[in-house]
């Protein structure tokens, strides 16, 4: 059984599509990042996923549908949906409580042992604590419960570099194993594309692109050409161009990593480029139109 | 054996992480958040009840001797229920705080948790939204009103010994105070009187107030008082009556047919036909039925809502 299975997954606010049918299957074991411009609709996405918005389709979450069954599918699925959605009167000691109190897969002792790690006290409140330590304690809740399911919404916005990365460090070592699923958002794309094992494009509410990392890596390069080169290079058909301190840098799909070799310095593109180029170009695209 | 082993070991694992956790614990969990973020609930009625305290107690003081003494004798040639008057004196004013306490609350149980966002961190748990706004709703129709009961009861008690200490300090007494205060008599009609009036006779307006808490995007308190205000004043220029108006004074008042010994806001005698009364009277059915389509409506709406 697939983790999620989308169908046609619409979702409009008025006049406004949020989501255009969107057609997506994600297997169990897998990191994904969902990728998209503001307002491309990965938010309402995952409200869908999670049981939190109404939309038209068909969509199952672990078996189960999302918008009518959302307290049973909590049981198995938990989300950071934002940064800083703790509530603020609350001390961590009674977060540690009422999640006990009502999650059957919480294991107080694992979110305890997380806990000693960082230097949040059990007496404090939520509002006491800074941005980065209220993000170490929500994933110490998180990563504490037995989810089959972890979907993360931007979740180390307006955090540090040093608790960003310590926080995807924590959940590749201490959360992730081949049974979970995790679905992710963020913007800063380079830190989290190590992380991923699929990487998924939304845009306008469609999805533009959907493959795993080692497809995405063996099938598209970039080229930094040699000005002399240059022609040569364009009749390959790149996918995008871009300029970079007076050089071309061209990005292929499906082109002979030895034939490029010849037109100039070749690197396998990041997910950042890809994605410049795919939305860019749709973009451009919508905007000639 | 192998399954024998298998049964224990899926049995220890059951122990370790209980797979199946019943509603009614939920629920619990609920309720017990909500007293730990409002803790005015129980703050609010101890301050004024220790503030009333602290009147009593220099109503008492030996400069107020004269006075004292005065009206105590004044009081022995009157009905012996002005011995009362200072009890039910501080059980109005407790249950006047909780009325409010409980108006507040309402207001801010659905509307705060979107203001906030921490909708967000409440429902990525397994936590229904019937169970959540049950929960909310059971504040002001249960706890408040058993709160403000064990408040007043202890207030009044504290009152008594007060009273009692400086009587016989003077070389008063005490046996006549005690034998004018029903002391049973008068809890269990306060006891009666905050889970029929305050819970059940009241929760329309609780109800009211959830709804318009889950379903306001700003000013909760704006969009519950003013429909009816507007529907008072149309219905008085349309039709030149006050209907409605009436209605809402009736339910605030509390119950004219289940007027107790005394009227419903004193500490009169409980009688079993007056509890007979109140619990057969239709409109505290219809209230109720009232407050249930509230709730729904509430429950609905905080599935649907979104963070603001």
């Amino acid at each position: 059984m697939a983790c999620i299975e989308a169908h046609g997954l619409r979702k409009a606010f008025g006049a406004k599509v949020a989501l255009d049918g969107i057609d997506l299957q994600v297997e169990e074991g897998r990191i994904i990042g969902l990728i998209g411009p503001n307002g491309a609709g990965k938010t309402t996405a995952l409200n869908a996923i999670l049981g939190l918005t109404p939309y038209q389709g068909q969509l199952k979450v672990l078996g189960r549908e999302p918008w009518t069954d959302r307290d049973r599918l909590m049981c198995d699925v938990c989300f950071i949906s934002d940064v800083a959605v703790l509530p603020r009167w609350i001390q961590v000691s009674q977060a540690l409580d009422y999640v006990a109190g009502v999650h059957p897969r919480f294991d107080r002792a694992k979110a305890e042992s997380f806990l000693a790690k960082t230097t949040i006290h059990r007496t404090s409140k939520v509002r006491e604590l800074s941005k980065g330590m209220v993000a170490q304690l929500h994933l110490a809740l998180i990563m504490a419960i037995d989810a089959k399911l972890l979907v993360l919404d931007e979740p180390t916005l307006g955090l540090d570099i040093l608790y960003r990365k310590q926080f995807y460090d924590s959940l590749l070592n201490d959360y992730f194993d081949r049974s979970r699923t995790i679905l992710l958002t963020t913007h800063q794309v380079e830190e989290i594309e190590h992380v991923l094992t699929d990487v998924v494009f939304i845009n306008r509410g469609r999805i533009v692109f959907n493959r795993s990392i080692e497809d995405m890596e063996s099938r598209y390069l970039e080229v930094s050409v040699r000005p002399e080169q240059l022609a040569a290079a364009r009749a390959l058909k790149p996918i995008y161009e871009r300029e970079v301190l007076g050089r071309s840098i061209l990005l292929f799909d499906h082109v002979d990593r030895q034939q490029l070799t010849a037109l100039g310095e070749v690197r396998t593109a990041g997910i950042a480029d890809l994605f410049v180029a795919i939305i860019g170009n749709q973009n451009s695209q919508g905007a000639a139109r | 054996m192998n399954i024998q082993t298998d049964a224990v070991s899926s049995l220890e694992g059951n122990v370790a992480v209980p797979v199946v956790i019943p509603g009614s614990r939920r629920f619990y969990w609920s309720v017990r958040r909500e007293l730990w973020e409002n803790r005015s609930l129980y703050l609010a009625p101890l301050a004024v009840a220790a503030l009333f305290l602290a009147a009593f107690l220099i109503g008492h003081h030996p400069r107020a001797h004269v006075h004292m003494d005065l009206s105590f004798h004044s009081m022995q040639r009157q009905r012996p229920d002005v011995f009362q008057q200072p009890y039910t004196i501080a059980a109005l004013l407790l249950m006047g705080t909780t009325f409010v306490v409980a108006v507040f609350y309402c207001l801010e149980a659905l509307y705060g948790e979107r203001r906030d966002r921490s909708i967000l961190f409440w429902k990525s748990l397994p936590v229904s939204d019937m169970t959540t706004v049950l929960a909310k709703a059971t504040i002001p129709i249960l706890i408040l009103p058993l709160i403000t009961f064990a408040i007043v009861l202890v207030t009044q008690s504290i009152m008594l010994l007060l009273s009692s200490a400086v009587m016989l300090a003077r070389g008063q007494n005490v046996a006549e105070l005690w034998s004018h205060l029903p002391l049973w008599q008068m809890s269990l009609m306060l006891f009666f009187h905050m889970v029929a009036i305050h819970g059940l006779w009241y929760a329309p307006f609780y109800g009211w107030l959830l709804l318009i808490s889950a379903w306001a995007r700003r000013a909760p308190f704006l969009w519950a008082v003013l429909p009816p205000v507007v529907v008072g004043v149309i219905e008085k220029i349309a039709f030149n009556t006050s209907h409605f108006a009436a209605l809402l004074g009736y339910r605030f008042g509390g119950n004219s047919d289940v007027e107790f010994t005394g009227g419903p806001m004193t500490m009169g005698v409980l009688t079993a036909s007056d509890v007979v009364r109140f619990f057969t009277d239709p409109s505290l059915w219809t209230g109720l039925a009232l407050t249930a389509v509230f709730l729904a409506a509430a429950i609905r709406l905080r599935r649907y809502r979104e963070p603001m």
